[in-house]
């Protein structure tokens, strides 16, 4: 039943012009940075051959490019989260979902997985294009893939909550202005606090991609993902199933 | 519609809040199958929050559902799995095609994955969606969108339908198709179907309910419903009118008023009928009957009298 929810939620993203006007727009982006950071990259490489312990392409330009993609998603994933639930309830096709035998866990999980699979394929689209690299360099696979997964971690972070806030209203915009503010917020609460071992930097998505981005694989920023998706995932349940009490 | 078909639907006692305000009060129903019930009432009477309840939209603050002898609340699965509902805005996906929809909804409502290309024929020959299966929904017209939601209410055979105003903003042709589709589904399906149009129920329920101010005020089936404080009677011609007396003297005739030379407004007592009696006498007595009309309350009637009595 979950499936057959994320296989709706996975289709009709695409049945949307915007969607992709947006993985156009997104590509080209991407690409701009990409280049960018690879023409700065090659102009100094002389330089860098000279260094001992010099930093190799997939340090100097891939890492610093997910990073990039992690600010942009926290832009990107509030524009399609904010459909999943608030549009439901704007056109009233929830109750179709709410009279069918499905659980409200159903529901949200399905709606969840449905976007992630989608922001998958950008974050597959943006690894794909840094593997390019590989043609003309040796690439730090490890080092790659944690950047990948942690993007992935963060961005499923910033899917749930946006998730939720869907559930909370019933105006799409509403919903993506509330989770921008809200990713914004927790972006600032890490820009902020001057010092590293700061409590505040933990409650951020962005500290503990960090270290993903440098190639750390730590065990308590994975828990941290997967418990940040999990409370936003359980609250959207909640709040469906309100939505039968409270109509 | 005996009595002696098992209850599909029984609802009892259900009362609903909204904040401080109590909606609906104590309210039940029961439905069987081959029935086709009428929620009648007026807008904002309770009507959809009642369906809502029904079918776990909306949860009751108390009351018990059971639909085919599943309780809504503690067997929701298979409770719903017997129920199909067409809310007053039809829950239609508009960038979607006809048919993807609605294989949706039969999954949704687990439709076993090799019987859902049989059910989707199926439901479109019955809604007259044939040629509609490749549309994109948002584009279809509102009578056709308003097809694909029955369709969407009826693709998982449910025993169960329920239907909110389902003909509301139809033009005469479609109104016209859709009854006879609820008509056919009432035959082999129990049907709940809420409406402000007297008309509808008269033409095609068997029962009704009156909802006022989120309570059931009456209900009976929808013949007896027009004769509610009504006196039976008929209105008759004779070409060649007898003296009033002569028909007075007819068993069972409570009172005759003329309204014409040749016609005649004859009340008479429920358990008899003397209209028989009339016409053996007018060809007996070369009176020339030309035509005898029952009277008919006109429901609309019935219906104000009924709300008014509240």
């Amino acid at each position: 039943m979950i499936l057959t929810i994320a296989r709706k939620e996975f289709r009709s993203l695409f049945a949307t012009p915007s969607t992709w006007l947006i993985l156009g727009a997104l590509q080209f982006i991407f690409a701009w940075f990409f280049l960018a950071r690879l023409d700065a990259f090659l102009q100094v490489q002389t330089q860098l051959a000279q260094l001992a312990n010099a930093p190799g392409a997939t340090q100097a330009v891939a890492a610093p490019l997910f990073g990039t993609i992690a600010l942009i998603m926290l832009m990107l994933v509030p524009v399609f989260t904010m459909r999943l639930i608030a549009e439901e309830r704007r056109n009233q096709t929830l109750t179709l979902l709410l009279t069918a035998p499905v659980s409200s866990r159903h529901i949200v999980l399905g709606k969840y997985l449905g976007l992630l699979l989608f922001l998958l394929l950008i974050i597959a689209d943006c690894a794909l294009m840094v593997l390019v690299l590989a043609a003309g360099t040796q690439l730090d696979t490890g080092l790659l893939l944690s950047n990948a997964l942690g993007l992935l971690l963060l961005t499923a972070g910033y899917a749930a909550l946006g998730l939720y806030v869907s559930s909370l209203t019933a105006q799409p915009v509403v919903a993506a202005i509330a989770t921008l503010a809200a990713l914004f917020g927790l972006w600032l609460v890490e820009i902020s606090a001057l010092d590293s071992d700061n409590a505040w930097r933990t409650l951020a998505p962005t500290g503990h991609f960090q270290s993903f981005n440098t190639g750390l694989l730590n065990s308590a920023d994975l828990v941290y993902f997967v418990l940040f998706s999990a409370a936003f995932l359980l609250l959207a349940i909640r709040r469906v199933h309100n939505n039968r009490m409270y109509g | 519609m005996s009595d002696a078909a098992p209850p599909t639907l029984s609802a009892r006692n259900l009362s609903r809040r909204f904040g401080q305000r109590e909606v609906i009060h104590d309210v039940s129903l029961e439905l069987r199958r081959g029935e086709v019930l009428g929620l009648l009432g007026h807008n904002g009477a309770g009507k959809s929050t009642t369906l809502q309840m029904l079918t776990g939209a909306l949860l009751p603050h108390s009351g018990q559902i059971e639909i085919c002898g599943f309780d809504l609340a503690r067997q929701p699965a298979q409770a719903k799995a017997r129920i199909g509902f067409l809310p007053e805005t039809p829950p239609l996906y508009r960038e979607m095609q006809v048919d993807s929809y609605l294989k949706f909804a039969a999954k949704l409502h687990r439709v076993p994955r090799t019987q859902i290309a049989d059910a989707l024929a199926e439901t479109k020959r019955r809604c007259g969606l044939q040629d509609s299966g490749k549309k994109i929904i948002g584009t279809l017209s509102k009578g056709y969108q308003q097809r694909v939601g029955i369709a969407q209410a009826l693709i998982h055979q449910p025993e169960v339908i329920i239907l909110d105003e389902p003909t509301v903003g139809l033009d005469p042709t479609q109104i016209r198709d859709i009854r006879a589709l609820i008509r056919e589904l009432g035959d082999a399906h129990s049907v709940i179907l809420s409406t402000h149009l007297l008309g509808e129920v008269e033409s095609i329920c068997d029962r009704v309910e009156i909802m006022h101010h989120g309570r059931i005020i009456y209900g009976d089936s929808s013949a007896r419903m027009q004769q509610y404080g009504h006196q039976p009677g008929f209105i008759v011609t004779l070409l060649a009118a007898p003296e009033l007396a002569e028909l007075q003297a007819i068993t069972g005739v409570q009172q005759v008023e003329p309204l014409s030379a040749t016609q005649f407004r004859i009340l008479h007592t429920a358990d008899t009928d003397p209209g028989t009696a009339l016409l053996a006498f007018a060809a007996q007595r070369g009176w020339q009957a030309k035509q005898l009309v029952p009277l008919q309350a006109r429901l609309e009637d019935v219906f104000v009298q009924i709300t008014e009595n509240q």
